[in-house]
């Protein structure tokens, strides 16, 4: 009797099983690398998106004092009071003084035009840190100097068509241009695209007359202290008086953390979109796999025969597995970086720092490993079934698979898969939640696709007409016939799709929303700081234009002192109410008038227009939301400070307000007969036919009344569809990679599973069929998947715009054909070109020729 | 010289449960041994359980109730591994489809036996190709499957075969997808080195006259053996 024979040691084994792995790859080694191009643009995009949060992340901490420009800014709403300066002078270190606020400016030397500016009066050294660059660079000194010269965003010079010692308006005065503005700490360029900055010297904005007319005077104090100097420590401790005193403050460490915050969030939604591609190339891996894995069963049991064991067969196809994530991880890996290179070229500009932009390895090393662990994770599924292949196969190769039992290792695979998308995702976010939910959403989308992709297989193989012509019957017969591609063909056609017309719509309805409110004859021409005593003289500066005053409002500041009967202070305190610091402390411009206006609506309680004078409390009408908010309901009482006058109120109505629509709108609404005595400045609108007739009203109010402001709808819309523009290139980017990732997969599967399709198309050849029937049968097949794909893309698209526009926008969805048409027909069109590209050698040679190459 | 059994068979019974009726019985109670160096012919009609009970003998498959001992060894009670194991170690096969990797060259699908040891380097590589010297294909070492014909594929799958120095050696249909002259040289090859290497020999065919080489006939017929006098040689 002889001993039962060892199994191989570990090491003879791994060999074994690399070697057979590298020689098994031989005939396929083309289509396993065109199988690892699936995941290269997700890796792409994952390392470019993560290297460059790393480049900001690391910009902001290096530049952090420079982003503020000093060690701490104190700024107020309301001009400091002498108890306020005694307080700030008692602070120490070196300060700088600064006002801004709105204004218009008249530009001579370009006809008289006018534009809404953020006018910036500075007093002192600011900045302590960073730099105040200017073009030419002497400009930033002439405004320190006290020199009557403005320096502006450089955007206005070329809009207007500006230069060195042109004149420009303010107030009553005017001023030369010293330069453009290229950089100043402070604000983000991106912020100031509204309303671009105008800087000057404090004592020549006196000279202008602009300073205390207006109401959105914003003051601050900048203050640098001795190196070591504990500012955060200093803030807190001073935390309460800076809230008496209603003194805002923002340290550095305070800017950096919502800098921080702002490049995280933006960085985890780019990454999250860029995932969506990696876990699309990954399915597509998996997909090709499960037909190449098909292809290798009976190597895989002759294997067994000769005495290899079920983990040896099944390593050597994990080897070439892991070769595929590893082949893609790597392409995709330097695309990235390429990427990555490439964007200072693009990002500089909106960026309010210097950002280095190097390689972040530990984010090139992230997204590596990203791309190859879900790609192994999914080629896993496909590799599983070779564990179980029986050496009988070999005998008789009917018996593929083996057993029908279903496998525990499965159900682990999927659970492991589902853990590793989470832990990305939470892993991306700044919340938990945020990443559970995304998962939940993706396997949303993909439940949704995937079911609709088996009702089509079901649909076509149930209801299409059997006396249709053959190639039709053919072409919709691999919709549903074994080893289809409509599952995954939809899902990654569908899902690129789906994240590119969601954005087309969103922008649509967005911009739809704000030119609406324009239309008809609707304001489209906001004035806002005009005086009590300047609303006839507006009225009639409108009048010699031709416009008439549409809308006109009477604006009281205000400040709550009691909330629900309980101090302001201590309610803020109160932290079991969890109310809104905003809330508490902001300061209310509210109106009064006797009836609602076409924007607002109660929704309940009664709305009171009139009191006689001395009533207590005044009945008062509050938005919906704010209500929401404050957690205030019908009944609760509030008191007011109007400028040193205490005012009991009772909310005894609610109202939902169309903030979108250009109106004067307010949160706190209150009778006549109460607040008319307080002192209050106007809110107006009108409306101006065409750009001209707006730039021609605009300067004559500006001629009449120079510290009015205001806003043209034109300007704002404009403005806004430049932001979107911007954020939509980046995204439709992201969601372009999918696409790509899904024409890639489009290809794979079509390569993977031309062996199956080969042997039908050489009998098909065989028995007659022409050429032009052989692609018609294609070109239907892939028609119809792409048609769908796009189709379910779009229908998804649509209920994510009215979800959106529903919830988050709170207005009416647009429905654009059109754009649903164009999207539909190139997903179609690229569909049906990747499926004839990728099968064209198949209908050009020798049917035996192509069975040799593909064995 | 001791009688060594190499092949022990009893009570062999495979069935296949059936959802609708009573369980699929393809195999019924075989019994027969074989010493080392003897040769088989399993004949009988399509779907007489030829090759069930080939896979049965190997270890490629597990019986619904009796037991096979290959060289000693129980293989009932073994893992897939360790069947594997003992597939490695005293079991060479040759297919009627021959069954060779299309992406290794001849001399590759001949190693990959004792590559699966573990063993390799220049000694075992010139055991193999001294092995297809014999079998007349030193100089297609390096071509692929596709790149020879259907009897040199079959001659590699016998070097193949042979490589591991196989106590018993199964062969099922070996000539079944040739033509006569080159079944015929298949044939002589097989039985060549089985007298040669000592090697105990199973082998399944519908070729009475292949049959009639081998020194046992076990015919099946419904998955029972029938009876059969002793051949006179």
């Amino acid at each position: 009797m002889s001993a039962r024979p060892p199994l191989p040691s570990p090491s003879g084994s791994l060999r074994f099983i690399l070697r057979m792995a590298w020689r098994d790859s031989r005939a396929s080694r083309r289509k396993l690398l065109l199988f690892s191009l699936s995941i290269v643009l997700g890796v792409a995009a994952l390392v470019a998106i993560g290297s460059v949060g790393e480049n900001l992340r690391t910009a902001i901490d290096k530049e952090a004092r420079g982003l503020l420009g000093a060690d701490l800014e104190v700024s107020s709403r309301s001009k400091l009071t002498p108890e306020a300066q005694t307080f700030l002078d008692a602070l120490g270190g070196k300060q700088a003084r600064e006002v801004s606020f709105p204004s218009m400016v008249v530009f001579p030397s370009a006809e008289g035009q006018t534009r809404l500016v953020t006018l910036r009066g500075m007093e002192g050294a600011y900045p302590f840190y960073g730099s105040f660059l200017t073009d030419p660079p002497e400009a930033a000194g002439r405004v320190a100097a006290g020199e009557p010269v403005v320096v502006l965003e450089e955007t206005l010079l070329s809009q207007f068509g500006l230069k060195p010692g042109d004149p420009v308006k303010l107030g009553t005065g005017t001023f030369a241009v010293a330069g453009g503005l290229k950089k100043i700490p402070g604000d983000s360029t991106g912020l100031t695209a509204m309303s671009p900055r105008v800087i000057l010297s404090m004592n020549q904005l006196e000279t202008a007359g602009l300073l205390g007319a207006g109401s959105l005077v914003r003051h601050r104090a900048f203050f640098q202290f001795p190196e070591g100097f504990d500012v955060e420590r200093q803030v807190r401790d001073l935390k309460t008086r800076f809230r008496e005193l209603n003194l805002n403050t923002d340290t550095v460490a305070e800017r950096k953390r919502g800098l921080g915050r702002a490049v995280e969030s933006v960085d985890a939604f780019l990454s999250l979109v860029g995932f969506i591609a990696l876990f699309l190339g990954a399915i597509g891996v998996a997909s090709a796999m499960h037909v190449y894995v098909r292809q290798k069963l009976t190597t895989v049991a002759v294997l067994r025969c000769l005495g290899a064991s079920a983990w040896q067969g099944f390593a050597v196809y994990l080897v070439q597995g892991l070769g595929i994530g590893i082949a893609g991880a790597t392409v995709g890996t330097t695309l990235g970086v390429a990427l990555q290179q490439a964007l200072p070229w693009v990002a500089k500009r909106w960026l309010p720092f210097e950002v280095d932009f190097a390689i972040s390895w530990p984010q090139v090393g992230q997204g590596f490993l990203a791309g190859v662990v879900i790609c192994v994770l999914f080629t896993l599924i496909p590799l599983l079934a070779v564990r179980r292949v029986t050496p009988l196969t070999a005998l008789r190769s009917s018996l593929g698979e083996g057993t029908g039992r279903p496998d525990p290792l499965r159900w682990l695979l999927w659970l492991a898969i589902a853990g590793a998308v989470t832990a990305f995702a939470i892993q991306q976010t700044p919340r938990w939640q945020v990443g559970v939910g995304f998962t939940v959403a993706l396997l949303l989308a993909f439940a949704v696709l995937t079911t609709l992709a088996r009702l089509t297989a079901w649909a076509a193989r149930k209801f299409f007409p059997s006396r249709a012509p053959y190639v039709w019957r053919q072409g919709v017969a691999n919709l549903h016939r074994p080893q289809n591609r409509t599952v995954l063909l939809l899902l990654s056609l569908g899902l690129g799709t789906f994240l590119i017309v969601t954005m087309a719509l969103t922008r649509a309805t967005l911009l739809a929303q704000i030119s609406g409110t324009g239309s008809g004859e609707r304001p489209n021409l906001l004035f806002f700081d005009i005086q009590n005593d300047q609303i006839t003289e507006l009225e009639k500066a409108l009048k010699s234009e031709a416009a008439s005053l549409l809308a006109k409002a009477p604006i009281v500041t205000m400040k709550l002192s009691r909330y629900k009967d309980r101090p302001i202070a201590e309610v803020a305190k109160d932290k079991s109410l969890n109310l809104p610091a905003w809330t508490l402390r902001r300061e209310y411009r509210s109106t009064f008038r006797s009836t609602l206006t076409t924007t607002e609506k109660v929704t309940s309680g009664t709305f009171t227009g009139k009191v006689e004078a001395g009533t207590e409390p005044i009945p008062v009408s509050l938005e919906q939301g704010l209500a929401k908010e404050m957690q205030l309901s019908l009944g609760d009482l509030l008191e007011f400070d109007v400028q040193g006058v205490p005012l009991k109120a009772q909310v005894t109505s609610l109202r939902e307000v169309e903030w979108r629509r250009m109106e004067p709108n307010f949160f706190f609404l209150f009778p006549e007969g109460v607040l008319e005595g307080a002192p209050n400045f106007y809110i107006a609108a009108t409306r101006a036919g065409n750009a001209a007739d707006s730039a021609r009203i605009q300067q004559a109010v500006v001629t009449a009344l120079p510290n009015v402001s205001a806003i043209d709808l034109g300007l704002v819309l404009e403005t806004l569809d430049q932001i979107f523009s911007r954020v939509q290139l980046v995204v439709q980017l992201m969601a372009l990679f999918t696409v790509f990732t899904g024409v890639i997969v489009l290809a794979g599967a079509v390569l993977g599973g031309r062996f199956q399709r080969l042997r039908e198309t050489v009998l098909l050849r065989t028995l007659g069929a022409s050429r032009r029937q052989l692609v018609w049968i294609q070109l239907v097949e892939y028609g119809i998947l792409g048609l769908l794909g796009a189709a379910v893309g779009c229908g998804l698209a649509v209920i994510a715009n009215a979800a959106l526009a529903r919830w988050v926008f709170q207005t009416a969805p647009v429905f654009e054909p059109l754009t649903l048409g164009l999207a539909t027909l190139a997903v179609t069109a690229i569909t049906l070109f990747t499926g004839w590209l990728a099968n064209r050698s198949i209908m050009d040679h020798p049917p035996l020729e192509i069975l040799r190459e593909e064995t | 010289m001791i009688d060594q059994t190499m092949l022990q068979v009893e009570g062999l019974t495979k069935s296949y449960p059936s959802a609708h009726r009573e369980a699929l019985t393809v195999l019924k109670a075989v019994d027969f041994s074989l010493s080392a160096g003897a040769s088989l012919a399993i004949v009988g009609p399509s779907g007489s359980g030829k090759t069930t009970l080939l896979g049965l003998c190997a270890g490629l498959d597990r019986p619904s109730s009796g037991t096979v001992s290959i060289a000693g060894t129980s293989i009932g009670g073994l893992t897939e591994d360790q069947r594997a194991a003992v597939r490695n170690a005293h079991v060479g096969f040759v297919f009627q489809n021959f069954q060779l990797i299309p992406t290794l060259t001849a001399l590759e699908n001949v190693m990959v036996p004792l590559e699966l040891r573990g063993e390799n380097g220049p000694a075992r590589e010139a055991e193999a190709l001294a092995l297809l010297e014999r079998v007349g294909l030193g100089e297609r070492s390096d071509h692929y499957p596709i790149q020879l014909s259907g009897g040199e594929q079959q001659r590699v799958a016998l070097a193949r075969a042979f490589i591991n120095q196989p106590k018993i050696l199964f062969c099922d249909e070996p000539t079944g997808n040739l033509d006569g002259d080159t079944a015929h040289r298949i044939v002589d090859l097989i039985f060549g080195l089985n007298r040669e290497k000592g090697t105990t020999l199973v082998l399944v065919t519908h070729d009475a006259e292949l049959a009639a080489r081998c020194g046992r006939t076990l015919r099946l017929k419904n998955g029972m053996v029938v009876p059969e006098a002793a051949p006179s040689a």
